[in-house]
């Protein structure tokens, strides 16, 4: 039927963040082995338990096996051909942001993140991350009146040494599995957040990571700690210009939170997707867990999953403190041959624990959509509760959506719920919405925002207009 | 003078139509021509090709047409998007109104609105002025606000589906109405809410299309016109009291007819 044309154009939009940035640039020749990691380390400065920490991830990393689990299909990364560190060349030491290379600015006015005093955002402080480095992090004078220290987590190695031998490494550990065994090995930066006791963070913080060379893999690691009764809101944003190789993105979050602290970590993931025959694009292989290490704290993941060849990535939370509660709300939308694992591990120990899953895959074209999550109720975990709910929506008949929900409970007395559904836009709700004199694309848009309308409202409200604005534009030509 | 004889032109004229899905010849040559004011029933069989013509004249994608023209106000509309034939003043009241969860009613109403007073050169309304028109039209069909903040149709009884595609149809004030069915599947007191809806929607420059099994809704809406339909043409054209002959003689009296 007509319906096959009509459901199969929608996504052809060209991405508009593939541009690349011309810039001298200090790389490390391709490759990976202990002299490539004390090379790192030894430009960075790190002291020697990092080293060691980075050496032992290493030693762990070459015993493991490459996981095969998950639902993707993808050629053999070769991790001999990836550059493991690779820097805009700047002046060592930069005092002020009119030091850093106005190339460098430009690239991030462009993506929308402008970071000048004049210019930058007012209600959000950013640290922008290109490639292997933190550029610059804005609104630091304010935030440090507040005592929050939000820098990139090289500074942080430097200046803030304790908290980081304390907790990096502490929620996910060295060996915890492949790819973040092998970002603890070569992690290059990233941001650091600490908010202290009490302080309600003035403002949301946000990260912008950039990748701009194309042979090198970007590994950054981020760790955010909220001490007792603070709380923050993160936000993440992710591009990368269009090459026509695949570049490994394999990136670490650790998240803290003591007794009544929280934390709201949102992602808006649009790394570059590949071409429509599914050539190039980013793989993006992402280890995220939050630890509710005190009583009544609250960690919340919220993601918008739209660009990456690959994704593979579970924001988890391990809910230790009693009455802790873990959330997780997730779009993750395919196009073309994408290809995305995705999905969250709520592990219950402490007793009252909670947690909320809601996941919203859409899939169009030719891509795989899978939700893979784990809800797990200890033996201690008395009175916790898990809802969960699963929904799939198909564009077009060549596309697919799966979901793997495991369930493990040693916890007679405790809740588990699970929800699941699919769906797909017909030909006839389209016609419908037209019928009415809603133009074809709004009608796409209008059914697929109403179908994600659960996770956007937990995204933090410029996030959602965005989210909003950019699965449209994912979308635009794939059904149309 | 020229705005007197403009009126008198037909809004709809289908002429000759022939027109089929996936190869399957459903309308053999029907023609149709629907003046300013006046209200037409079609009737006829399951699979005669009424609810086909409706959907036709709406643009619906799967139908192909192979011969004949759709004239709406004088222009053929054959290259237009549905969505066009919408805000340009065609309504389709569905058999089977569409379920769409997640999406507001009410944010549906507003934008399918909007898109019509663009098209009219009219102020874009806003929500809360939106609010006050669309609380305005319920009335017309004895509907509770509490319909718009529920999904498009989601869970709707039979009853509720038809009139809120009545609702759609006082909001967007069309010029040509093609009601399909909109009697079906509704009890006694239900279709009188949304037969006397649609008497109060209807006005000297509109044009109405009721497509119908059943005298029961011409009780309500007398008809200027009743057409017959049988395998994909019209057999035969009369005034009301044709449909009440219908009604006594069943459709099996139709299939004496030649066409006319």
């Amino acid at each position: 039927m007509v319906s096959e044309n009509l459901v199969k154009d929608v996504v052809s939009e060209p991405y508009k963040y593939g541009f690349v940035t011309d810039i001298e640039t200090e790389k490390i020749s391709k490759g990976l082995n202990e002299d490539t990691i004390r090379l790192i380390s030894e430009k960075k400065e790190e002291p020697e338990y990092l080293l060691n920490f980075r050496l032992n991830a290493f030693r762990k990393w070459q015993k493991m096996e490459e996981p095969n689990w998950a639902d993707l299909g993808y050629k053999k990364i070769n991790y001999q051909d990836i550059i493991y560190y690779s820097a805009p060349k700047q002046k060592e030491k930069i005092s002020s942001l009119d030091e850093v290379d106005p190339k460098l600015l430009e690239t991030f006015d462009k993506l929308g993140i402008p970071l000048t005093e004049q210019k930058k955002l007012t209600n959000v402080a950013v640290d922008a991350v290109f490639d292997s480095v933190s550029i610059a992090t804005t609104f630091r004078k304010e935030l440090a009146e507040h005592g929050v220290i939000f820098c990139s987590i090289s500074e942080a190695v430097k200046d803030h040494s304790n908290l980081i031998e304390k907790y990096l490494g502490s929620v996910v550990p060295a060996n915890d599995n492949y790819f973040a065994a092998l970002n603890s090995a070569v992690f290059s930066d990233g941001s650091f957040v600490y908010i202290p006791k009490g302080v309600k963070c003035p403002m949301d913080l946000s990260s912008y990571f950039r990748i701009n060379s194309g042979d090198s893999g970007q590994f950054e690691r981020t760790l955010i700690i909220a001490e007792e009764s603070s709380s923050v809101s993160y936000l993440e944003g992710c591009t990368a210009p269009m090459f026509d190789t695949n570049t490994l993105h394999a990136a670490v979050v650790e998240l803290i939170t003591l007794d009544d602290a929280s934390i709201k970590y949102s992602t808006v993931q649009n790394w570059y997707a590949g071409n429509e025959e599914g050539v190039g694009g980013i793989f993006n292989f992402v280890t995220k867990r939050g630890k509710c290490l005190g009583k009544r704290s609250k960690i919340s993941w919220s993601q918008v999953e739209t660009g990456s060849a690959i994704t593979w990535k579970y924001p988890s939370c391990i809910l230790l403190g009693e009455e802790s509660v873990g959330e997780f709300y997730s779009v993750a939308l395919t196009n073309n041959l994408q290809q995305a694992d995705t999905g969250t591990k709520m592990i219950h120990i402490g007793p009252r624990t909670k947690s909320t899953i809601v996941s919203k895959g859409i899939s169009a074209g030719n891509s795989i959509n899978s939700y893979r999550g784990l809800v797990k109720m200890g033996s201690k975990a008395s009175g916790s509760r898990n809802y969960s709910q699963c929904d799939s929506m198909l564009i077009g008949d060549q596309a697919a959506a799966n979901t793997f929900p495991y369930i493990q409970s040693q916890q007679p007395n405790s809740e588990i719920e699970h929800e699941a559904s699919t769906c797909r836009i017909s030909e006839d709700q389209l016609f419908y919405l037209q019928s009415r004199g809603i133009e074809f694309e709004e009608a796409v848009s209008m059914m697929v925002s109403g179908f994600c309308r659960d996770v956007f409202n937990q995204l933090p409200m410029e996030f959602a207009a965005e989210a909003d604005k950019l699965l449209a534009l994912k979308l635009e030509g794939s059904v149309g | 003078m020229q705005s007197k004889t403009k009126e008198l032109d037909p809004i709809l004229e289908v002429n000759n139509l022939f027109a089929s899905i996936e190869n399957l010849p459903i309308l053999k040559g029907v023609s149709i021509s629907v003046n300013p004011g006046e209200i037409h029933a079609i009737m006829g069989r399951n699979g005669c090709g009424k609810s086909t013509l409706s959907k036709i004249i709406a643009g619906h994608p799967s139908y192909k047409i192979t011969k004949g023209e759709i004239k709406f106000i004088g222009n053929d509309i054959q290259s237009l998007e549905p969505e066009e034939r919408a805000q340009s003043g065609i309504f389709l009241g569905f058999q089977y109104p569409i379920e769409i969860p997640g999406v507001s009613n009410l944010e549906f109403l507003r934008v399918a609105t909007n898109a019509r007073r663009k098209f009219l050169n009219k102020e874009e309304l806003d929500t809360f002025d939106f609010e006050d028109l669309v609380k305005e039209k319920l009335n017309l069909v004895k509907m509770d606000s509490a319909f718009l903040s529920r999904s498009i149709n989601q869970g709707f009884s039979g009853g509720e589906k038809k009139r809120n595609e009545i609702l759609q149809m006082a909001l967007l004030e069309p010029k040509i109405a093609i009601l399909d069915e909109t009697d079906s599947g509704l009890d006694i007191d239900a279709l009188r809410i949304v037969a006397s809806g649609i008497k109060k929607i209807s006005n000297k420059q509109t044009g109405i299309i009721l497509i119908t099994h059943y005298q029961r809704l011409l009780e309500e809406i007398q008809p200027d016109y009743v057409h017959v339909m049988s395998d994909g043409q019209i057999i035969k054209t009369g005034e009301s009291d044709l449909a009440l002959e219908l009604e006594k003689n069943g459709y099996e009296w139709t299939d004496n007819f030649v066409k006319e």
